[in-house]
């Protein structure tokens, strides 16, 4: 779609920019709302998951017998009941399904339907798995030195050079310009490692479906998840169904920040249905959520910034290493692309290496790749702009990206707001407030690419004039409001005139997942699409009322009027009165809209966080946070303002607190919210925003997706604060306690 | 296996279930009294999907066996409104923005609740301190916080 086409309108909105109420709201603060847990069937049978208890094995057999012979067990699958999978989609077979070994502690290697969960977990305990343990590795690093356990062998791709271990899986490599050149007219050249550890998405709801297939091979599912389509598809293709003959419902999500954009259980559930012949539900407990979803990847990182004294950045290198658990796939690509976006270089190079360990295979976290390359490149800069005395917020204006910046992944930016963010932070009355005694304040940038993709959306007009919107995304934080808002903007009727419902995959065509910040900008680019479609049908069937050209009909204010030499000749029609007789002048009237979009517009923001570090126990309190985001427009501010909050106390919890500790034995030892601590309210103070609104010229409001940029900067923005309030530059995350205690203690003692 | 024979007092009403030994209160209201409004976010106490009060108390209902509600009262989110009209803390989350996804509300909006009976006039620090039980990962609370704080202030002045 040609940017110019879908040019910004200079307009002053009427709904959108306002506050409406959720259309959803009402069920989900009284307990109606239906999520993936809370849905049964009839004859219903209950499904549970038996997991490997090692960290790596050989899976030599597997006798079910005794669970099968257990009274109330309806069936029982193993690897053995899935046929191959297709092409590319081998490891998310095995990864929900182990195959000839158990690659992570965790691991699924066999599944019981039973009329009870009682029964099912008693006949979980009488399958006999004959496993043959194996060497494991989980630690990134460790897994690319020479020797280390191999997870596949002979799996790397062409990218990788020979003599690395058969862990790293392939080599990315992005930039411009002649690093050592640059690095050569520096006066500082900084070189350092980062480290961060694994985190978890970390949505309150376990993954659940409820799944029913006849035994004419039409199946239902209801699942929570961030993408039905991609359910259907996924799970045809493993069960060898025809996309059309699954009908996938998707519930209302209770969380998901890229966790719930793959299967796990869904596809096991349809093949306990199918074998058993009735309905079985399958809900994870929390510590199946962490032992065997999608956390993020945990990453090594090496710096090199080479720095003039007046705060130039004349070359920038980074060697990234994410390991992504037990399947090729971590989002080191991403890092790498995103790692120096912020800035306008002209020497950078990242090189990036996907990395396999005996880890839970990951899954997207909210900008995938990107929060572990902030943390590093930012820690970085700050630690140079200190060195030189200079204002890091200086340091990033001078380098910052703008309007034709060739960006260091290729592509020269068009329109962007990262300079305004840094203006707005140095404006912002928290970067000059006084500090305390043992604070610090820290400040970082961040960037995210934003998708669009492939969307469908269809508007209803009904004969009593209101609206449906019918569109395929799940609602995973008002996006329906959102959607009933620009389409009612679109037509000029009020927001309570226009219901949008999320559809079934038999409604609507294909819909990518609602995942890299696309749906505000993609769906709702197609609802307004489909708003003009409907738009001009109704302006046709006006002029055929009034007998004059369709061309001589505008619309306006939620009506057709006469316009040219005919203005004035007719009174308007309002969208309810054309309804109302819709039947007479060539039946119902709908607008819809398919397309890929393009022209998702980045998006930047900049975070400002101060720290107070308690020098007796390393422990780490936030004491104020701002974050200052582009929004390209913001369709509902509380919404937005609500995605800058949740991602940067995300990021926070990143930062200080959550990691996935494994033991030697490779065993996750903290698979519970208890041990895996994500923020809670007492920990944190409120957290301020500001929207920035700097049009994205590829949507016809200038929307920018907002949500997932504002879990980038908090990494570094956190570490760069809490090594101002203690002296010491913190390198590795997460800050827990005693690891800031041992870094405070080894600088006196030092 | 024999079941147990309970009666209890649920959202006002006398209420009658049978439930094996082990069994959840949480597992008892969603499964058997279909009520679904409380969710199981960990099982172990930990997140506060699960509130409910008993006897006026805040108790997270997975940690609590469907057998020990004999002769109790037991209130869940279901029964926070008063029938169409919303009771101010759920009023206030919507205007507040305070979900996203609204998988922790009704959890959050039983404590809140709680929280409101026992202290009508909560500082904002201890609003935070007595949702400290109480997960969510959409928002970061801020919303949350305000919207408790809110409603608190809009009941008062109503009392």
């Amino acid at each position: 779609m040609a940017l110019d086409k879908n040019a910004p309108e200079t307009r002053s909105f009427k709904v959108v920019g306002s506050r409406p109420l959720r259309p959803d709201g009402i069920d989900k603060v009284t307990g109606r709302a239906r999520f993936g847990a809370d849905m049964s069937a009839p004859g219903m049978l209950i499904g549970h998951i038996l997991r490997s208890p090692h960290a790596h094995a050989r899976i030599r057999a597997i006798d079910t017998s005794k669970a099968e012979a257990l009274a109330g067990v309806k069936a029982v699958v193993t690897r053995a009941d899935f046929a191959a999978a297709p092409e590319g989609m081998e490891d998310v077979l095995d990864n929900c399904m182990a195959g000839e070994k158990a690659l992570y502690d965790g691991h699924a290697v066999a599944a019981i339907a039973a009329t009870s969960a009682a029964i099912a977990r008693q006949a979980a305990k009488l399958i006999e798995v004959d496993y043959e343990v194996l060497p494991h590795v989980t630690d990134v690093d460790a897994a690319m030195a020479p020797g280390a356990p191999a997870l596949h062998d002979g799996r790397s791709d062409e990218t990788v050079p020979d003599g690395y271990s058969a862990n790293v899986m392939s080599r990315v490599e992005y930039g411009h310009g002649d690093i050592e050149a640059g690095l050569a007219k520096a006066d500082r050249v900084l070189e350092r490692s980062y480290k961060t550890a694994a985190t978890h998405q970390g949505y309150i709801e376990p993954h659940a479906c409820l799944a029913t297939m006849g035994p004419d091979g039409q199946a239902d599912l209801w699942c929570c998840t961030q993408g039905h389509y991609m359910v259907r598809n996924t799970c045809a293709a493993l069960l060898g169904m025809d996309q059309g003959q699954l009908r996938v419902t998707a519930s209302e999500i209770g969380g998901g920040f890229g966790g719930k954009t793959t299967v796990f259980i869904e596809p096991v559930a349809l093949a306990l249905a199918r074998k058993a012949g009735r309905p079985v539900k399958i809900v994870m407990d929390r510590t199946e959520v962490l032992r065997a979803t999608g956390p993020t990847a945990s990453s090594s990182i090496d710096v090199r910034i080479g720095m003039t004294k007046d705060g130039r950045i004349t070359a920038a290198d980074a060697e990234l290493r994410y390991q992504g658990g037990a399947y090729p796939g971590s989002p080191v690509g991403m890092g790498s692309m995103s790692a120096f976006a912020p800035y306008d270089l002209e020497n950078v190079r990242t090189i990036g290496y996907d990395v396999v360990t005996n880890r839970p295979k990951q899954a997207a976290y909210r900008a995938p790749g990107a929060p572990m390359a902030a943390f590093a490149v930012e820690s970085a800069i700050d630690e140079l702009a200190k060195g030189f005395g200079l204002d890091p917020l200086d340091v990033r204006l001078k380098n910052a990206a703008r309007e034709g910046t060739r960006s260091s992944y290729g592509p020269t930016f068009p329109a962007i707001g990262l300079e305004a963010t840094l203006r707005a932070a140095k404006d912002h009355p928290h970067w000059s407030a006084p500090l305390g005694p043992n604070q610090g304040r820290g400040v970082a940038c961040g960037f995210w690419f934003n998708f669009g993709g492939d969307t469908c959306v269809t508007l209803n007009v009904t004969p009593d004039g209101t609206v449906t919107v019918t569109e395929g995304n799940p609602d995973i934080g008002g996006s329906r409001a959102s959607m009933s808002m620009m389409a009612a903007e679109e037509l000029g009727i009020p927001y309570e005139k226009v219901r949008t419902v999320i559809a079934d995959t038999g409604a609507l065509g294909q819909n990518e997942v609602t995942d890299g910040s696309r749906v505000t900008f993609a769906v709702g680019l197609a609802t307004i699409e489909a708003a003009r479609a409907a738009k001009r049908e109704m302006c046709a069937r006006v002029a055929k009322i009034w007998g004059i050209d369709e061309e001589a009909v505008i619309w306006e204010d939620g009506a057709a009027k006469p316009a040219g030499p005919n203005a004035g000749d007719y009174p308007p029609m309002t969208l309810a009165e054309i309804a109302a007789i819709a039947s007479n002048t060539g039946g119902p009237i709908a607008g819809h809209h398919e397309v890929n979009a393009e022209g998702a517009g980045v998006s930047f923001a900049t975070h400002i966080a101060d720290t107070e570090v308690d020098p007796d126990t390393g422990a780490t309190r936030i004491v104020r946070y701002t974050v200052i985001q582009d929004a390209g427009k913001a369709v509902h501010p509380a919404y937005v303002e609500g995605q800058f909050q949740g991602g940067a106390v995300q990021g926070i919890g990143w930062a200080l607190n959550e990691e996935y500790i494994y033991g030697a034995d490779g065993i996750l030892q903290n698979p519970g919210f208890l041990d895996y601590r994500i923020p809670v309210a007492s920990d944190l103070p409120m957290i301020d925003t500001v929207i920035l609104e700097i049009p994205n010229p590829g949507h016809p409001y200038g929307v920018r997706g907002v949500g997932e940029t504002s879990i980038v900067p908090p990494l570094a923005a956190v570490a760069n604060s809490v090594s101002a309030a203690t002296g010491v530059r913190m390198t590795d995350l997460p800050m827990s306690p005693p690891k800031v205690l041992a870094a405070v203690q080894g600088q006196q003692e030092g | 296996m024999s079941q147990i024979h309970v009666t209890t007092r649920l959202n006002g009403d006398e209420t009658e279930f049978l439930c094996d030994a082990q069994e959840t209160l949480l597992d008892v209201l969603r499964n058997r009294l279909g009520l679904t409004g409380a969710k199981e976010g960990c099982g172990t106490g930990d997140c506060g999907a699960c509130s409910v009060t008993v006897d006026g108390r805040l108790v997270c209902s997975c940690l609590m066996l469907g057998a020990e509600a004999v002769g109790r009262e037991i209130e869940t989110v279901e029964n926070m409104a008063d029938g169409e009209t919303l009771h101010p803390l759920q009023r206030k989350f919507l205007e507040h923005a305070a979900l996203q996804c609204g998988i922790c509300t009704p959890g959050i909006l039983v404590a809140a609740k709680s929280l409101l009976e026992q202290n009508p006039s909560p500082t904002e620090e201890e609003a935070r301190y007595w949702l400290a039980g109480n997960l969510c990962r959409c928002t970061g609370y801020d919303k949350i916080i305000r919207a408790v704080m809110d409603a608190a202030e809009e009941m008062r002045r109503a009392s």
